[in-house]
């Protein structure tokens, strides 16, 4: 009897992974991951390479020459002339951009204009406002004629670092990254969601597939229908397995290649433009230290990798995965029983979708708050707690936590397999008919 | 000798009563019918004798022993609705199923290049099923279903999809399969079928066996006591030499001679009827009719409509 459920699984597995569209999810799915880790640095780097000249009209004569320039924008500061002049002959001046400032600009910080036949980027603008605003700055503290006022300056600006620690039972500390868990546990708590979704929508497909074709019925002459649906869970599960091994092994070779043949050279300045981008407009510092700020934060961020620990990671995903998986793959195979084409299935597909989606919107407080109230509960409900608890996990959750809401999983997915093999039994032998909950309920009262 | 017999079978689904108190009995070699007006619970049946569902009371047995789960390797089983995986090659899903039934994969193999060269698609082994058509989609069916050499063989409205070509090719390999040992049950509508194959039938209807028993018994038993005479002579006369016991329904003249049914309305023997004749006409045929199973099932089956309306 097991010899047959292996045979099922067997046939899942080996079917779906011959197929073509599993073979080019795999390939297309690292290149994925692989563009979005390494697409932003290198468009940065294609972006940036072009200079770009904005020409400034400056009323109130505060900033000529002072707004710094980097490699690639550069400022030319036009005197004489107005802005309808320099619209009249913009294509031939070859600016990227005008910067106008109104004398009043002291008093009234927003009378600045930035004019293009183009949006200008958003790096632009921020690096512009930020320079303005260091340069009023500073000219409305030398008003104040203090002595001294560079050093006074340099020796007032302090940078706070908070670093978090983690006390833990056995007396121990461990340093934690919240941003680095935020990010872990999001990337965890979404794949868990994802793969679900996918492979559980696989299950139903199939379920269906089997009935409609009335292959089912061949089958469970020689298995028990509870053989057949475990068998089906169990090999499509292992299908996802495969896929995420694959994708992750595929996804390390390929950033680890790219960055090795094409990005050595152009990554590392251009990962700190990167950086000084999305950093610059909310440290208002001067260009040098920023850029050695960054550089350690990054440092900070590599060191704390360390902190989180992988194998944990791995262990939870592979639990929460299988668990998640095998909870809703039941319910799916329940709903594809009960319904003769993919069209039948909505009014059983909600109660089971929404669950999962409410499991993502959840996340995002989660994830901010991962030892809220919400966060706890939602994590030992096991219609949630798959994508939940992994969210919570990078950063750090108590064991007694862990523990009940996995076994909470385990009763719960014992429970709906259960119930989905006594809908699933009278439902794959059901034609014709239009089935409603209350069809459902009597199926579930049936001897078999 | 009884391979398999089904004893008090009842089930009952929610708002009807598929099957109540059903027997039957099936002699080991033989080819047993199972009819019945659509509705009237063979597939029902069937399912059980498949253990795809349990029933709500009964017991089923194989060679006199209870039939039991590991006893599906026993059994070929071909549904009525026929269905394969349309994404499988033809060679693996066969041997799949075998499998299933319980061969290891060299016996099934094996057995699956003497079907493939038997039937002469050897080239179809790694064709998806998809791809063939329809008729050659029931032979694929037809070997999953023998693959494994079952004793008893439950084939579910087997001629239906069948061209009268394809028809005879399987009536052809079901009687072979009697003849070399096999126990068959087939349910069907079409019943110069069953008068072509079977050796028993169980008449189910409304959820009740109304009639069951050897086919040869049976139309003997419902034959009307009607007799077919040919004969030459005046026809005339016909009516006034027959005493009041017979009643000519028909009469019918050709060039050749006369043809009349006679009704016995007494249990005489055939012999003193033919005695009256006999001084005053040359006979040229002299047969008794006996009903096919058309006009018994229609009969039986109309008489219950009758009854319940």
């Amino acid at each position: 009897m097991q010899n047959k459920t292996f045979l099922i699984i067997a046939r899942e597995f080996l079917t779906r992974i011959r197929k073509k569209s599993f073979i080019i999810m795999t390939l297309v799915g690292p290149l994925l991951f692989a563009a979005v880790a390494i697409g932003p640095a290198w468009f940065a780097t294609m972006d940036d390479r072009e200079v770009r000249v904005i020409g400034v009209i400056d009323s109130s004569k505060l900033f000529i020459g002072n707004l710094p320039e980097t490699q690639y924008l550069k400022f030319e500061y036009l005197e004489n002339t107005g802005v309808d002049e320099v619209r009249a002959s913009f294509s031939e001046t070859g600016y990227h951009a005008v910067l106008y400032i109104a004398h009043i600009i002291t008093s009234t910080p927003s009378a600045v204009q930035l004019m293009s036949d183009r949006q200008p980027s958003m790096n632009i603008r921020m690096h512009i406002a930020n320079a303005m605003e260091k340069e009023l700055e500073r000219q409305k503290l030398a008003a104040y004629d203090i002595d001294n006022l560079d050093n006074i300056l340099a020796a007032v600006r302090t940078s706070v670092n908070i670093r978090t620690i983690v006390w833990q039972d056995d007396g121990g500390e461990v340093e934690s990254n919240m941003e680095l868990a935020m990010i872990v546990g999001y990337l965890g708590g979404f794949l868990i969601y994802i793969f679900i979704f996918l492979f559980g929508a696989q299950v139903m497909r199939g379920v269906i597939e089997e009935k409609s074709s009335r292959v089912v019925e061949i089958i469970i002459s020689s298995v028990r229908p509870f053989q057949l649906m475990a068998g089906k869970i169990v090999g499509i599960g292992l299908v996802g397995l495969t896929q995420f091994f694959l994708w992750v092994i595929l996804s390390f070779a390929i950033i680890t290649f790219v960055q090795q043949v094409f990005l050595r050279d152009a990554l590392r300045p251009s990962s700190e433009m990167v950086v000084e981008d999305m950093f610059s407009s909310s440290t208002l510092q001067q260009a040098q230290p920023v850029e050695n700020e960054n550089t350690e934060l990054f440092a900070e961020i590599f060191t704390s990798l360390g902190t989180i620990n992988f194998g944990v990671m791995l262990g939870a995903f592979l639990f929460y995965f299988l668990g998640g998986f095998l909870l809703y793959a039941s319910l799916f195979a329940a709903i594809g029983s009960a319904a003769d084409s993919e069209t039948d299935t909505q009014q059983f597909m909600l109660p089971v979708t929404v669950p999962l989606i409410l499991s993502i919107i959840v996340m995002m407080s989660a994830i901010t708050s991962p030892d809220g109230a919400i966060a706890f509960w939602f994590s030992m409900i096991p219609l949630t707690s798959p994508v939940i608890m992994m969210a919570r996990i990078p950063f750090g959750v108590p064991l007694w936590e862990a523990a009940l809401s996995g076994g909470l999983l385990i009763a719960a997915f014992l429970f709906t397999t259960w119930l989905a093999g006594k809908i699933y039994r009278t439902g794959i032998l059901m034609y014709g008919k239009k089935v409603n909950y209350v069809e459902l309920w009597k199926w579930l009262r049936y001897r078999n | 000798m009884e391979l398999f017999s089904a004893k008090n079978i009842s089930k009952s689904f929610i708002n009807h009563q598929a099957l109540s108190d059903v027997n039957i009995a099936v002699p080991e070699n033989s080819i047993y019918g199972l009819l019945g007006p659509n509705g009237a619970g063979k597939t029902t049946l069937i399912r059980i004798i498949n253990q795809i569902t349990a029933p709500d009371s009964g017991e089923l047995f194989l060679r006199g022993r209870r039939l039991r789960q590991n006893d599906v390797h026993l059994i070929g089983y071909m549904p009525e609705e026929r269905g394969l995986y349309k994404k499988m090659k033809v060679g693996e899903q066969v041997l799949y199923f075998g499998r299933l039934k319980g061969l290891d994969k060299k016996t099934a193999l094996k057995k699956l290049k003497y079907w493939f060269t038997k039937f002469e698609i050897q080239s179809w082994w790694d064709k998806k099923v998809e791809e063939l058509s329809k008729g050659m989609q029931q032979k694929i069916q037809f070997i999953i279903t023998i693959l494994h050499e079952p004793e008893l063989l439950i084939f579910d409205e087997p001629f239906s999809g069948f061209d009268p070509v394809n028809a005879s090719l399987l009536k052809n390999e079901i009687n072979g399969l009697r003849d070399r040992g096999s126990t068959i049950i087939f349910s069907t509508h079409d019943m110069s079928s069953v008068e072509e194959l079977c050796d028993h039938i169980t008449l189910i209807d409304n959820s009740k066996v109304v009639l069951d028993g050897e086919i040869n018994r049976i139309r003997q038993r419902f034959k009307l006591d009607i007799f077919r005479v040919g004969f030459r002579g005046d026809a005339e006369k016909l009516n006034s030499i027959l005493n009041n016991g017979y009643q000519v329904l028909d009469l019918g003249s050709t060039s050749a001679g006369h043809t009349a049914r006679i009704k016995m309305h007494r249990k005489d023997s055939d012999n003193e009827l033919l005695k009256m004749l006999l001084p005053h006409f040359q006979i040229t045929f002299f047969h008794e009719e006996v009903p096919g199973m058309n006009d018994i099932f229609i009969d039986l089956v109309g008489r219950q409509k009758t009854a319940a309306g």
